[in-house]
């Protein structure tokens, strides 16, 4: 305790407590934070595998099934991305084509298109094997590279796969004269077989949903312990230095095409899965909307870190589902849209008080809507949802939702330019003003077109996130250079 | 131990380091001293692999490594620690060294993804060997330091972390790159005496790059001062020090006249 002297600035003490300053923050923040360091890891796996089970055992809604199996195949993919992009730090861009491989290798293998049956205790690891045999051959290229060059590389790969499943509908192979249709070409694989193992014929999402909580429990056992151990530090060392990661006998070439294989290794599997419970396999379902997807997961949950993994790939692909209920989305609007108010205004009274003025601009503009006659729609009309009912004393809809809808459209992105450069006092009046005039355009224009407020609140969501935590839900704040 | 024979780096038109000729013996602490741009850390690229010289060959117990990959060299038994300090800054401080004895273990991913006890026994000692390295600097790494990020560490403790790092890679030779830079003088002795303690203790060969005078009397055997990539002299401390063409090339022409 020889250092316990000098407690000035400046010391390493001073230094060793930085995080835990930043930590004791006021407001909603803190009370996430303490929640964060408060729940040991082993619990919140043991909540998360019992609503697991739960739910398998208790809800026999086909739908809801189906989201949840599809969930499964997301996490798979993300947590295999987070092995690549997390651990490594490799910004692999054609990560989404290996889980298209494992996908049509399975349609391949087991549907009458090549009139192939393979079982499936059989096709589905050698599936693996080559997938990762593949992220093996897409690696020998791409060991050299870092950041942009390896995501260009990726890229051209991912492109390449998508370019070779639409042309491969007609080949002709030497000697033959007529073509072969091999992949379905853009009219994809339908019919496939349905997934047998120990003699059991699985019959829809419910069955794929089991087997794929007995593979997740495994991979995140596996993926934790690598992580712990020789070659998930070693992978760290890649991420944080290659070079002085070199000069400690790291072959860093050897371990990143280890990250590749692996990732791949992962999509694959999820690939077989996924074209199990889909039945049929298209190439446009492993383009870059989905590749977007999983790094959206990746990223908000917090790169490298397992848990923000789960919890991303949870985010992203049950959300557009919720969004899709007009209900839902709405109560979820009008939650983040409370959460970034509590977020911004820091204190719990400054969030009171921007509350207060929202409600009071509210009947103000009511107040004048009607003091200038200008026609309004009736509330029997626009409030049908449970939470529209609750605005429809408070909130005017005018008569041409149309225009208006537009103009508070354009009025609220300026309002949150402005907001973003705004001196801190005007923010602060300026923040209820916004709130008011989301709301309406909310309730005025957005509720009528669902699939593009879809893409907005996503969108919406990742901004706001970014913005509050960059380093995701569950990541560590990373430090390049100090 | 180590040996340069006509070593050659040249970037362009620009020859960093030119046919210099150093031995290094074993057991030895050999500091290389030199004026900003002299080439002394170029001479470090060059060994640790990270530049292969343009002509020129680097022995090591009399067998080449010029131009082999860097990993290659580490694991020959030659390590480092870097000018510009280059942990893994996001990970801890026992994470920093036991990440260094990759070279040294076995256990791959599938043996750790299944916990196989041949991995778990490997992962006990190889953080028991970390501890052990950590332990070699007092109490300054140790304890509750040991699960701190190493970006939390003050840059002299850096510098040490960088020091059991390099340990950690188990080398025959050992490459400072001006590891008193940024210390108190406190500090700075206490740096002096553990370069010494590496020699006895660890029973390393040691090339040290350093600006501190004080530090290059306290530890070296023997000097030898580059300027352009040339070497100028060579020998004891004293020698060195007072020598002309050192004295010129750190203050100038004609002022070795003046003194």
């Amino acid at each position: 305790m020889s250092e316990q002297q000098g407690l000035g600035i400046g010391t390493d003490e001073w230094v060793a407590q930085h995080e835990k300053r930043l930590a004791r923050r006021s407001g909603l923040l803190g009370i996430l934070d303490l929640l964060n360091q408060k729940v040991s890891p082993a619990i919140r796996y043991g909540i998360l595998g019992v609503a697991a089970i739960a739910f398998g055992l208790f809800v026999d809604d086909f739908y809801l099934q189906r989201i949840a199996a599809n969930l499964g195949v997301f996490l798979i993919l993300t947590l295999g991305l987070n092995v690549v992009m997390g651990f490594a730090g490799l910004l692999d861009l054609g990560f989404v084509a290996f889980f298209g491989f494992g996908a049509y290798a399975y349609a391949l293998t087991s549907s009458g298109h090549l009139n192939q049956h393979w079982p499936t205790y059989l096709s589905v690891p050698a599936i693996v094997i080559v997938t990762a045999f593949l992220g093996y051959l897409v690696s020998l290229p791409s060991r050299r590279l870092f950041g942009d060059y390896l995501a260009i590389v990726t890229l051209f790969f991912g492109q390449v796969f998508i370019q070779l499943i639409i042309s491969s509908d007609s080949i002709t192979f030497p000697g033959n004269e007529e073509s072969t249709d091999i992949t379905g070409g853009s009219n994809g694989i339908p019919g496939l077989d349905p997934f047998v193992l120990f003699g059991y014929k699985f019959k829809g999402a419910a069955d794929y949903y089991w087997l794929l909580l007995v593979i997740l429990v495994f991979l995140i056992i596996a993926i934790i312990r690598v992580d712990r151990t020789r070659v998930g530090r070693a992978w760290k060392t890649v991420r944080e230095d290659s070079l002085a990661s070199q000069a400690m006998g790291i072959k860093v070439n050897n371990l990143k095409m280890l990250a590749f294989i692996v990732g791949a290794a992962i999509a694959g599997l999820a690939g077989t899965i996924f074209a199990g419970i889909q039945n049929s396999v298209f190439i446009n379902g492993f383009d870059m909307p989905l590749l977007t997807l999983i790094y959206a997961a990746v990223i908000l949950g917090g790169s490298g870190s397992i848990p923000g993994s789960i919890l991303g790939a949870f985010v992203m692909s049950v959300l557009p589902e919720i969004l899709r209920v007009q209900n839902y989305s709405e109560i979820l609007f009008l939650s983040v849209l409370i959460l970034t108010i509590a977020v911004l205004g820091k204190s719990w009274k400054k969030f009171a008080f921007n509350i207060a003025l929202v409600v009071l601009i509210g009947f103000l503009v009511k107040v004048i809507v009607s003091a200038l006659n200008i026609a309004t729609t009736p509330a029997a009309t626009w409030a049908i949802a449970p939470v529209s009912k609750a605005l429809q004393h408070w909130l005017v809809i005018p008569q041409s939702r149309l225009l208006w809808g537009n103009i508070g459209f354009v009025l609220l992105i300026s309002l949150i330019a402005y907001y973003s450069i705004a001196k801190e006092k005007i923010k602060f009046y300026l923040l209820p003003l916004i709130t008011y005039v989301a709301i309406f355009v909310w309730e005025d224009r957005l509720v009528i077109e669902p699939n593009t407020t879809r893409q907005l609140i996503i969108g919406m969501l990742l901004v706001v996130l970014m913005i509050v935590r960059p380093q995701g839900f569950l990541g560590k704040t990373r430090v390049e250079v100090l | 131990m180590l040996e340069f024979k006509k070593v050659t780096m040249q970037f362009g038109a620009l020859k960093s380091v030119s046919e210099l000729d150093i031995t290094v013996n074993k057991g030895e602490i050999v500091s290389v001293i030199g004026p900003n741009g002299a080439g002394k850390t170029t001479l470090f690229n060059v060994v640790t692999g990270i530049y292969t010289p343009t002509e020129g060959d680097v022995l090591l117990e009399g067998k080449s490594i010029a131009g082999k990959d860097p990993a290659i060299i580490n694991r020959l038994g030659i390590a480092r620690t870097f000018q510009n300090v280059r942990l893994f800054l996001n990970m801890s401080v026992i994470e920093n060294v036991m990440a260094a004895t990759y070279a040294q273990t076995k256990s791959n991913i599938f043996s750790s993804a299944l916990g196989l006890p041949s991995s778990r026994r490997e992962e006990r000692e190889v953080r028991a060997r970390a501890e052990e390295l950590l332990s070699f600097f007092g109490t300054r790494l140790t304890g509750y330091r040991w699960e701190q990020p190493a970006y939390s560490l003050s840059y002299a403790n850096r510098r040490r972390l960088e020091i059991a790092r390099a340990l950690a890679t188990n080398p025959k030779v050992l490459l400072l790159d001006e590891p008193a830079a940024g210390m108190n003088p406190k500090e700075t002795q206490e740096i002096t005496e553990v370069i010494e303690r590496l020699r006895t203790e660890k029973d390393l060969t040691i090339l040290v790059i350093e600006h501190d005078m004080h530090v290059v009397e306290g530890i070296s055997d023997r000097v030898i001062a580059l300027d352009h990539g040339v070497k100028i002299a060579e020998g004891d401390f004293d020698s060195v020090a007072t020598h002309p063409d050192v004295v010129e090339a750190y203050l100038g022409k004609g002022s070795a006249d003046r003194k």
